[in-house]
């Protein structure tokens, strides 16, 4: 059990010659909610796009439970996702299909169960996300949290061991957000699973994870349980958690003398 | 000068470039194609989205360009006073031409642009790779089905829209203007050959469908993830699912009529 379900090792990652992730090494120990922060484009997303293999890495290696995912074959890689669940910002749900189909689909397309133990099992991931109520309606009707509360009752359809959470809280009310935010600590827990919270929510995420990282420019810069990087004196942590607008991420993207550009000069 | 050559020349390895990529695409969408047949109703969903929804249109215009055919037909015809060859005349173009170029033309602005739009805005959504990360494959569960029940509808729509064709032509040139009904029918049973001009259309057909039902998901599959990205793909599909079809009409036929 020591060993950690994921180890990122020295990753380096790049979209063409744009460079996102520079020397990123960190772990997911089993059984723990691990939140990843860090400022808007800052390579947290591509981050689980790696753990899932989406993405390969250009140096450096992602180990899930012991395997390297980017030397997997599909096969190997497909056999890997269905023990991962990721919850994608915005839900994803498939629109075409009510939302007691979109929770049934990862059932009805990796396992040979009945349609009767199917039913049950659907319901009883709806009911542990409170929408039992809505198995009938379609994804438009619902609200932007119920949607993510069915997203997450599919993403658990297959009891996964890991589970990868993009931005989970962005758009949503405070009442919302507190429930997916408690949904996602009692889920890990109940499953016995472990937790990735890519998130730029300080606040929620503090009180509901077991470790943080923060990244900034492709680096780790902080990390520590939520009672050290409350206390922290690093100037970065402190600039994110108090929600300060300058300090070391500063306020204006880098351009060329303000007065010049006023001016006439090129900016 | 020199800018125009790099010009053309980027434009030429973007053109080679794509091809290669729809290619390799099409081998994929081929490859997965397997659920497809294994889960039927996949397809069959599809088969009613592509084909019968396209089918009011596709029968409305056969009609209309059958009655076209029809008047323009027995004008210059009788002029001749071969106003007997009606039949003969609006079947052959039909069945040889007309049909599947048509049909086909109607076929991707009706059904195409609305597959398209239906696998870009998934896209747009992370419909795509939500299915991907559940390690479920896209181009089996949601490509190939579109792509079949388009290349399967397309040689029916066209052969309804003949049908209909050479009924609107006998609608004007027998029932409306009076030329002899069995004439009509006579001469064309006697001029259209099943082998060399209906096996020859319907080959024509199964191309078109292939074409533009492989156009269709791959650019809904290729889009640009925005709004923008997804109307420039729908167009896309419109444009060159026409020029397609045109040209390999040309092709077809130089290959099949040569007298």
């Amino acid at each position: 059990m020591s060993e950690p379900l994921v180890r990122l090792e020295n990753v380096r990652f790049a979209y063409g010659e744009r460079a996102i992730l520079r020397d990123i090494s960190l772990s997911i120990p089993r059984g723990k909610v691990v939140a990843i922060m860090g400022g808007s484009g800052c390579g947290k997303t591509t981050l689980l796009r790696l753990i899932g293999g989406q993405e390969k890495a250009r140096s450096g290696r992602v180990l899930v439970d012991g395997q390297d995912v980017a030397r997997l074959g599909r096969d190997d890689l497909y056999a890997m996702r269905r023990r991962m669940g990721m919850l994608f910002q915005f839900g994803a749900l498939f629109t075409d299909m009510s939302v007691f189909d979109n929770v049934a689909f990862p059932l009805r397309e990796h396992t040979e169960l009945s349609p009767e133990l199917i039913n049950d099992l659907v319901l009883m991931k709806l009911h542990a996300v409170g929408l039992r109520g809505a198995a009938k309606l379609m994804p438009a009707e619902l609200s932007g949290g119920m949607a993510r509360r069915v997203a997450l009752a599919r993403t658990i359809a297959l009891d996964p061991m890991l589970l990868m959470y993009d931005e989970p809280f962005t758009g949503l009310d405070p009442i919302s957000l507190g429930v997916i935010g408690q949904l996602i600590r009692r889920l890990n827990d109940a499953l016995g699973a472990s937790s990735v919270i890519v998130t730029h929510d300080i606040q929620e995420s503090l009180q509901i994870v077991d470790y943080i990282y923060f990244i900034s420019e492709g680096r780790v810069v902080a990390e520590g349980t939520p009672d050290d990087i409350r206390n922290t004196s690093d100037p970065f942590v402190h600039q994110f958690v108090h929600a300060e607008a300058d300090g070391p991420v500063p306020f204006h993207y880098p351009a060329g003398d303000y007065a010049t550009a006023l001016t006439g000069g090129a900016a | 000068m020199l800018g125009v050559l790099r010009k053309l020349g980027a434009l030429a390895i973007n053109g080679v470039w794509r091809l290669g990529f729809i290619t390799r695409f099409f081998w994929m969408v081929l490859l997965y194609s397997g659920q497809s047949f294994t889960r039927l109703h996949l397809t069959i969903r599809e088969l009613y989205f592509s084909g019968v929804m396209s089918l009011l249109i596709i029968l409305v215009s056969g009609l209309f360009v059958g009655l076209v055919l029809g008047l323009q037909g027995y004008e210059t015809l009788q002029r001749y006073g071969a106003s007997d060859s009606l039949g003969t005349l609006v079947a052959l173009s039909l069945v040889r031409e007309l049909g599947p170029v048509v049909a086909g033309l109607l076929f991707a602005s009706r059904a195409g642009s609305a597959v398209t739009a239906e696998i870009g805005l998934m896209k747009v959504t992370e419909q795509l790779k939500a299915m991907d990360m559940m390690a479920v494959s896209p181009i089996a569960r949601v490509v190939a089905p579109r792509f079949w029940g388009g290349v399967i509808s397309m040689p029916l729509l066209a052969a309804l829209f003949s049908a209909m064709g050479v009924f609107g032509g006998w609608l004007i040139g027998v029932v409306a203007i009076g030329v002899d009904d069995g004439a009509f029918w006579a001469q064309m049973q006697a001029a259209v050959d099943f082998r060399y001009d209906v096996i020859n259309g319907v080959i024509k057909s199964c191309v078109f469908g292939v074409a533009v039902a492989l156009i269709a998901v791959f650019e809904g599959y290729d889009c640009v993830p925005t709004a923008e990205g997804v109307s420039r793909a729908i167009t896309r599909t419109v444009v060159s699912s026409a020029l397609a079809i045109l040209a390999l009409d040309f092709v077809m036929t130089s290959f099949m009529f040569r007298g």
